[in-house]
């Protein structure tokens, strides 16, 4: 009765050893191991990430290279030969004939370069803020949680608009292109910093209360030094959470904000200035215009986004 | 023997009032809580000071007053020559920081999840800029744990073994006085003799001295040279472990002895006490544990009765002698 | 035993993981008969809280009874489908919990949970509950309990919300009852009231009672007999003043040495070394042979033999010798 395998682990049949082993049999691993709708939804970002970036190398044209564009290649039906010049395009080409498909993948690098960076700069304001909130306490926290409510109750694209309409209202006309793309990832951030504000500073109200918190107060670290390496390093696991789950809408967001024309400029055109531009010919028959982007950007963000659920359920302890 | 601490009249109230807003649209009043009121003990050098009560005692925010943690209400806290509450030297404050350390009750909060065990124990030296090299091997050492377990993270060891690194942490700055908020009672038995057994070395081997609070009398009665009790945030009886338990003098401390269990008390039927704890927002007038005291007489309502030296004992009783 | 209300036999309760199949319960059997505290003690990890789960039917999934029988006056119940269950507790099996407020609803008035209890299980009219709700906090200690029924159980103190929960795990008259650390959150003084209560109640009614704690000191005074549990398995099972003053297995001696009462007067308490193994890591043999000063070859090979033969699960007991005077 004693050797009914109660004590031969499993884990036997992975015959690695050391770390690895350890990192295989992680639970976070093992989570990911066991859930397809994880390994696919990583397997489609990364597999879109990958081609965003190296975009110049697998690209067969570069779209916004003039030279190598030929008008008479305009409006190419997917997979099909072009009537005038005989040449096939994959996903066929828009009316200045330019190949979708090379543009989907530059489109992709401004969206996800957008993306990212609208993230990681409301993941620091917001963690920042609420750390700072839920330590300090008090009328700081008053103040920093009733702006996070009063900018919660507008939706955030409004804001979003606002941001980039007031920027652009200062920036002098001729550095507008340039500048748009930043503008857009500020306005993006700002939008999105609430959440992990929230989230943080609940968080940080559990953790404040600890005795390892006691303990370091009581040798007489300094607030700073106590939310610094105390408190950050225990409240990232739903940061992480927010982060992947904020960056799908972020490139939703993007997209949103470039359709409606206050976006990313036509010069340096993302996913949303693509659909934008594709809408036009969409009455017109030439529906591979705006199709391909917009399949594009619906794969990327619902992967990443599925990616967020199944990384929150997996570090969540108690729905395990 | 001279005091290494000196407690003196400390009092601590809480402002447990509704929010502003609320007070305004419901029309009440702020709301106090007395969690000490006017406690007065020494500790001597190189002994252990027992402070024991129930829930709402006040011991622990006595413990937290004691290591800086909170700020007195009123009273004092000596230590050494620093009173730390009117002190302006930063020089003289460090010094007097960095000779109390302080062990907690849940060893799982106790110890940061996301540091090596090495960062941990090191902390209390590393913050002050100081040299920290094999510091920590040589304390997991001392406290029964190996260097190699330096390298660790606080999950990979049991309850007792993580007290241990409490411990570890509490030695490193070379304290004076260590306060141990019930740091045995999360712990088995087995264990918690283990780290009770420990705590008694390590007092003789650097000659340390302990505040030690607990709601556990058995544990009490084994560790302290001198024992306070405490009752709804007053202290109402201190003296030696051996009068206390042999010749309690305070109603509170007869009771309190009376109902706990015994490990000889094979189906004893005791009266057990009546009452409960009471309000501590709203204490009874005089002495607090009136309502409760089988002897209070007219007087025990009216007057709150001083702590007097009655044989070997301090009292709070007006009727002991 | 005529009057044997629980009987549980060799009972195995199981928790596969994805690395081993853990064991928290293995192989325990004892009996509780009517009118009689059985106390379970161990320390943490031990698998006393998961038998009274077992026999409640409440263990979480993924843990189950593998192996064993389960006997509720003289039905067996381990293999009685959830719904049957779920009747038979509150009938039949009354439960207190370390935390009263686990067991009473924050929503509804105590008052209208014992009716409620009542009529579940009791053939008995709505007005005739309603008295006997009153009745039962009378009968547990809370003062002017016809205005009581009334209140929320936020209303109440930690004393008064478990013998809240007492009152509401007998009203429906069970033949047993569960107490899990019915005291562990409570203080002293208080801690003596309850004791005291379940002492007297289940003297008065005939009840028997599973008081589940790591408190030596609450075994010594509330219960009849006591069960020893260590890593899953039952090390000693004997009357309470024998277990106490004359243990025969190394581990309960072990246990009753370091608690400071038991060494009055020594400068060090008497400890075990180490700690108890996590489950899935036991050792071969006895589970308490690494921490046992008396461990032979034999204990690191063999299971100890099972409690049929003597009172202690062990292969060399300690001898009865050290009589102490009573």
């Amino acid at each position: 009765m004693a050797d009914t395998g109660l004590n031969t682990p499993i884990s036997k049949m992975t015959a690695k050893s050391g770390r690895g082993a350890a990192f295989w049999n992680s639970d976070l691993v093992y989570s990911f191991r066991r859930s397809p709708v994880a390994i696919i939804s990583t397997l489609v970002t990364v597999i879109l990430v990958l081609t965003a970036i190296l975009a110049p190398l697998i690209a067969p044209h570069n779209p916004f290279d003039p030279s190598t564009l030929n008008l008479m290649n305009g409006f190419s039906q997917p997979m099909q030969p072009n009537a005038f010049t005989g040449e096939t395009f994959w996903l066929g080409t828009d009316g200045q004939g330019r190949d979708i498909f090379s543009t989907i993948l530059y489109g992709m690098r401004i969206s996800l370069f957008v993306a990212s960076l609208a993230v990681l700069f409301a993941m620091v304001l917001g963690v920042t803020l609420g750390l700072i909130a839920g330590y300090v306490g008090g009328w700081v926290d008053t103040i920093i949680m009733r702006i996070a409510d009063v900018q919660l109750t507008f939706p955030s694209i409004l804001i979003a608009m606002l941001i980039s309409g007031i920027a652009r209202g200062f920036t002098p006309v001729q550095y507008r292109d340039e500048v748009a793309i930043w503008v857009l990832i500020i306005a993006i951030g700002l939008s999105d910093w609430v959440q992990f504000a929230r989230v943080v500073r609940g968080t940080t109200l559990i953790e404040k209360n600890k005795e390892y918190v006691q303990a370091a107060r009581m040798i007489g670290r300094s607030r700073g030094a106590i939310m610094l390496w105390h408190i950050l390093p225990n409240v990232l696991n739903p940061v992480l959470v927010i982060a992947t789950i904020s960056f799908a809408l972020a490139i939703i967001a993007e997209a949103t904000l470039s359709f409606l024309g206050v976006g990313a400029p036509p010069t340096e055109p993302s996913l949303g200035t693509l659909i934008n531009t594709g809408r036009d010919f969409l009455l017109s028959g030439e529906w591979w215009i705006l199709l391909f982007p917009a399949l594009t950007l619906l794969a990327l963000a619902l992967s990443v986004n599925l990616l967020g659920d199944w990384l929150r359920d997996a570090l969540n302890p108690r729905l395990r | 023997m001279s005091a290494l601490i000196s407690v003196s009249e400390l009092t601590r109230i809480f402002d447990v009032s509704k929010p502003w807003l609320n007070r305004v649209l419901e029309r009440l009043p702020k709301r106090f809580l007395t969690a000490v009121s006017d406690v007065s003990f020494d500790v001597d050098e190189k002994t252990t000071y027992a402070l024991v009560g129930e829930s709402g005692s006040g011991k622990s925010t006595i413990g937290k007053m004691i290591v800086g943690l909170l700020p007195p209400s009123d009273g004092h806290v000596t230590i050494g020559e620093v009173d730390l509450a009117i002190e302006r030297d930063k020089q003289k404050i460090d010094q007097a920081r960095r000779e109390i350390q302080m062990i907690f009750q849940d060893p799982y909060a106790s110890l940061n999840p996301r540091w090596k065990v090495r960062a941990i124990i090191n902390e209390p030296v590393a913050a002050r800029g100081e040299d920290t090299n094999g510091l920590a091997e040589r304390l997991l050492e001392q406290v029964g744990l190996s260097a190699e377990d330096a390298d660790k993270y606080p999950h990979e060891f049991s309850g007792g073994q993580r007290q241990r690194i409490c411990i570890a942490r509490a030695l490193s700055s070379e304290p004076k006085l260590i306060v141990c908020d019930e740091p045995t009672s999360a712990l088995d038995v087995s264990v918690q003799a283990q780290v009770l057994n420990l705590m008694s070395d390590l007092k003789d081997e650097f000659g340390l001295t302990y505040l030690f609070i607990s709601h556990d009398l058995t544990v009490v009665q084994h560790m302290a040279d001198k024992i306070g009790v405490l009752y709804l945030g007053r202290l109402v009886e201190e003296a030696a472990p051996g009068d206390l338990f042999e010749n309690p003098r305070h109603p509170y401390t007869q009771m309190l002895l009376a109902a706990a269990p015994k490990m000889d008390g094979f189906g004893r039927e005791v009266e057990p006490p009546k009452g409960e704890i009471p309000d501590p927002i709203n204490p009874p007038s005089g002495c607090a544990f009136h309502p409760r005291c089988p002897i209070a007489v007219d007087r025990c309502k009216a007057e709150r009765p001083k702590i007097r030296q009655v044989g070997g004992s301090r009292v709070a009783c007006h009727l002991a002698e | 035993m005529s009057n044997t209300v629980l009987s549980i036999r060799n009972l195995v309760v199981d928790i596969p993981t994805r690395h081993a199949v853990l064991r928290p319960v293995d192989n325990v059997s004892y009996d509780i008969a009517a009118g009689e505290i059985l106390g379970v003690v161990g320390e943490s990890g031990a698998g006393k809280s998961m038998a009274g789960n077992a026999v409640i039917g409440l263990l979480n999934r993924p843990a189950h009874i593998s192996g064993g029988e389960i006997w509720l006056n003289g039905n067996r119940i381990d293999n009685l489908p959830r719904e049957k269950l779920r009747r038979l507790r509150g009938k039949d099996m009354g439960m207190v919990f370390q935390d009263p407020l686990t067991s009473l609803n924050p929503l509804l008035r105590i008052g209208d949970q014992l009716t409620e209890t009542m009529l579940t299980h009791l053939d008995i009219s709505r007005s005739e509950a309603e008295k006997r709700a009153v009745a039962a906090l009378e009968e547990v200690g809370i003062p002017a309990a016809a205005e009581r029924v009334n209140s929320y159980p936020h209303e109440f103190s930690g004393g008064m919300r478990q013998r809240v929960v007492i009152a509401l795990a007998l009203c429906a008259e069970p033949s047993l009852i569960i107490a899990d650390e019915p005291t562990t959150a409570l203080d002293v003084s208080v801690q003596a009231q309850i004791i005291a209560l379940l002492k007297r109640l289940c003297r008065q009614r005939g009840t028997a009672v599973m008081l589940i704690t790591h408190d030596m000191g609450v075994i010594a005074e509330a219960c009849d007999r006591v069960a020893v549990m260590y890593a899953g398995r039952l090390a000693e099972l004997g009357p309470v003043r024998e277990v106490i003053q004359n243990p025969r297995h190394p581990y309960t001696d072990g246990l009753m040495g370091s608690t400071p009462l038991a060494s009055k007067g020594q400068k060090r308490l008497r400890q075990i070394p180490g700690s108890m193994p996590r489950l899935g890591r036991l050792p071969a043999g006895c589970a308490f042979n690494p921490r046992c000063p008396k461990a032979q070859d034999a204990c690191r090979i063999d299971p100890p033999p099972t409690m049929e033969d003597g009172r202690a699960a062990c292969l060399y007991p300690i001898e009865i010798e050290k009589k102490v005077p009573a």
